[in-house]
């Protein structure tokens, strides 16, 4: 890649430093300031949760009791589920980059309500709070499925898991609602809805699920907590009550909640292609349909988590066809980002690594999800290790590398600085390697008949469950080294320019990092979004001298 | 007065926007509740003679009373709206203040309902002793109407201390033909939680 001939320097003024001191944050109404904060939250929780998928691995290293007992194991893995999946990967993409970019790449100056913002920021921390100051108090034994009538029954602190998680819901409404009208009131001249980047496409996508599927969730939740204080019997089979209710309503909200949290992903892996490839996206249309369409048929497919739970044969067959229709449309991104890359001039750099092993486990997920979406195979495979391995493909192997790609591909335009890409390069590399080798095994544990959520097993198992634990230490220790250098890099970095990766964004247009306002002078936007087939030709832009 | 965001372009579009981020609200109150109406179909699948039983314990009269209350309300909140567009805001704020009153009406009403079922132990759940209708499935029925209109209360008395504010900023001249979105928002929020008392009210009462 050509380098600008003189090296860059920082813009003198910006968001990072328009305003000084704590309080100017904690009352800031600057998307991206509050983007970086829900960032940091958000990092704060993956460790918070990581640690205790280490302290599981280690548990699962041999048969019979290795660290802990079998309650404090129920209430290791509740707690690694609560707060990977509410706390940490549902808001993940939304609310960091989301909040970050989404008015930079329509040219806005912020979103719709900053005040809500705010709010939706405190809201999201005050739920994480009582979320984990009831797991360290009393721990929920649960799992982050809440299942009734064990939730109900159980000893254990499951009211404040459960109003915490209701509160951090409340958090994500707000966001989604704060994003829908953004997208639709605040797009600068020149964004037509099909010249919407992919990116925004994708929140926005996700912003009406998490905005029809989460207070669906929030009801449910209110059902379990009266239930616990007032013993409603709704859910209680003892008082003429259904369980299986709580199942429909939970996952009418939670498998849908399965593409909040990778709809996002593709947002990301969209924007990173065209970049890295430096080639307009070999469909657009194509893109944004079959986000919509995920986003809509997702609300259809709750069905298959209960094949085994007493479902009809006609009811079990709907949904298993269904839920196959939403491995069309992943099917056709995957395919339109291959057709992207083909004949494309490929830059290897840490993002796109990362975006190699989204595209590559995400294939691997979906078609094992396509698997236990086979009511006959679900009914061997339900609540085994298959499922775990099943689900970490798509929300560690995909979701989670397309979390790293965007952090990677950001990271300048958040701070101005680079982080070393060679260095980059290579962790993302073990981090795919690690993250093979730690799930892999767990396919086929689940196959021989290893149940989830046991704290033991048979001798058998062993030699897969220990090389399972080495992938994850692989894993633990990749995080380790991106934690290293990309927090050097926020200080020493090289100075990274506007656009350091000569990307046709709209977000890349501002300085990097931004101004407070985003742009300098009202921006129209003449090109398409992900336009590279001008070569060498710098894109229209509107900016202060 | 009219405040204004710098991010916006023009107050029209702040307006569509605020509008636009209300309906957004709005629908998601919708599948709130939604959950519930699930619930209360499912059951009454489950326990078809419960649910036509039941409305023999009901309070028929206080119930329609109510409905006219919340309605007669939600009428008085859409004649504010037409009073302040025409800038009028001593009458916007007389209406508002009456559509409060008949919010803490419905209030009081449902309220003595409470009592009434409280006395005879048609409590939720658990503590469900009602001697006269001791079916099985009677308290799930129980347990339902207790949930659901205890929900929509907890959404009126929001509804009310938003009116109230609004009814406040009215007298003291804060908005105007120019400037009322609040106001329009505001009413929408009471509009939606009347809605929701016209499908409870024939679900409980009628059925
Ligand atoms: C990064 C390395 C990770 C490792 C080594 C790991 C490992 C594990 C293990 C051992 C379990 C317990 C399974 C059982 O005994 O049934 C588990 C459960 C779970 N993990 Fe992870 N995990 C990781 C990351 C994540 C991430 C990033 C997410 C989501 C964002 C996630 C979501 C879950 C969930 C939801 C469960 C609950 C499963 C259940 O309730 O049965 N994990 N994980
Ligand atoms: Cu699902």
């Amino acid at each position: 890649m050509s380098l600008p001939s003189a090296e860059p320097r920082l813009p003198e003024r910006h968001y990072l430093n328009a305003e000084r001191g704590l309080w100017s944050w904690l009352t800031t109404h600057d998307h991206k300031r509050i983007g970086l904060m829900f960032l940091g939250m958000l990092l704060l929780m993956f460790l918070l949760g990581g640690i205790y998928a280490l302290a599981l691995r280690i548990e699962l290293l041999t048969p019979g009791e290795t660290i802990m007992g079998r309650l404090a194991y129920n209430r290791a893995f509740t707690l690694h589920g609560v707060v990977m999946v509410w706390l940490f990967l549902i808001p993940s993409i939304p609310s960091a980059f989301g909040n970050f970019l989404l008015p930079l790449m329509i040219g806005a100056k912020d979103v719709a309500f900053p005040r809500l913002n705010l709010a939706s920021l405190y809201l999201y921390v005050l739920g994480a709070a009582i979320t984990l100051w009831g797991m360290f108090e009393g721990g929920a034994d649960t799992g982050w499925t809440f299942y009734t009538p064990y939730s109900t029954a159980t000893g254990t602190a499951v009211l404040p898991v459960l109003l915490g998680v209701f509160v951090v819901g409340f958090s994500t409404i707000l966001t989604g609602v704060n994003f829908i009208t953004t997208v639709h009131t605040m797009r600068a001249p020149g964004i037509t809805w099909m010249k919407v980047p992919l990116f925004v496409w994708a929140i926005y996508g996700t912003a009406v699920i998490q905005v029809l599927a989460t207070p669906v969730l929030g009801m449910v939740l209110v059902l379990v907590m009266l239930e616990r204080v007032a013993g409603l019997g709704i859910f209680d089979p003892a008082r003429g009550g259904d369980p299986l209710l709580y199942q429909h309503l939970f996952w009418f909200y939670s498998h849908p909640a399965v593409y909040i949290m990778i709809l996002p992903g593709m947002g990301v892996v969209s924007e990173a292609v065209c970049a890295f490839s430096r080639k307009n996206p070999f469909s657009y249309r194509v893109l944004v349909l079959s986000t919509v369409g995920i986003a809509f048929v997702g609300f259809l497919t709750w069905g298959h988590h209960m094949f085994v739970s007493g479902a009809s044969v006609l009811g079990a067959g709907a949904f298993s066809i269904l839920s196959m229709l939403v491995a069309i449309f992943t099917a056709l991104k995957i395919f339109t980002w291959l057709g992207t890359m083909y004949r494309g001039s490929i830059w290897i750099t840490a993002p796109f690594v990362y975006v190699l092993g989204f595209i590559f486990l995400l294939f691997f997920g979906g078609m094992s999800g396509v698997a236990v979406a086979v009511t006959s195979a679900d009914i061997h495979w339900h609540d085994t290790y298959f499922v775990v391995a099943h689900f970490h493909f798509i929300m560690v192997g995909a979701s989670l590398m397309a979390f790293l790609s965007g952090l990677h591909y950001w990271f300048p335009k958040m701070f101005g600085r680079r982080y070393p890409e060679a260095v980059g390069i290579g962790t993302a590399v073990l981090i795919i390697f690690g993250f093979i080798a730690t799930f892999l095994p767990q396919f086929l544990l689940g196959n021989m008949g290893m149940p989830r959520r046991y704290a033991d097993y048979p001798e058998r198992f062993q030699s897969l469950h220990v090389a399972s634990t080495a992938g994850a230490s692989l894993l633990g220790f990749g995080f380790l080294i991106i934690a290293i250098y990309l927090g050097w890099s926020l200080r020493h970095g090289r100075v990274a320019g506007r656009n350091p990766w000569e990307s046709r964004g709209y977000e890349w247009l501002s300085e990097s990092p931004p101004p407070e306002s985003n742009f300098h002078e009202p921006m129209v936007f003449t090109d398409p979004p992900h336009d590279y087939s001008k070569p060498g030709v710098e894109p229209e832009v509107g900016r202060a001298a | 007065m009219v405040p204004h965001a710098e991010h916006f372009g023009d107050e029209a579009s702040r307006q569509d926007a605020a509008h636009m981020g209300m309906w957004i609200f709005l629908a998601t109150e919708v599948l709130l509740f939604a959950a519930l109406f699930a619930a209360y179909s499912l059951y009454r699948l489950a326990y078809p003679e419960v649910f036509s039983q039941a409305r023999e314990h009901m309070d028929l009269a206080l119930g329609t009373i109510n409905t006219y209350v919340l309605v007669s309300s939600s009428v008085l909140v859409a004649l504010a709206i037409a009073s302040i567009r025409k800038g009028r805001d001593l009458a916007a704020g007389v209406l508002l203040a009456g559509a409060v009153l008949l919010g803490i009406t419905f209030l009081c009403i449902k309220g003595m309902e409470y009592a009434h079922h409280a006395k005879d132990k048609a409590l939720p759940g658990a503590h469900y002793a009602y001697d006269k209708f001791a079916v099985p499935g009677a308290s799930l029925y129980f347990t339902l109407y207790w949930i659901m209109t205890g929900i929509h209360a907890v959404h009126v008395t929001v509804g009310i201390g938003v009116l109230s504010v609004l009814c406040g900023q009215a007298l003291s001249g804060k908005f105007s033909a120019a400037y009322h979105t609040p106001v329009e928002l505001g009413g929408m929020y009471w509009h939606l939680v009347d809605i929701v008392w016209l499908f409870l009210w024939p679900l409980l009462y009628l059925a």
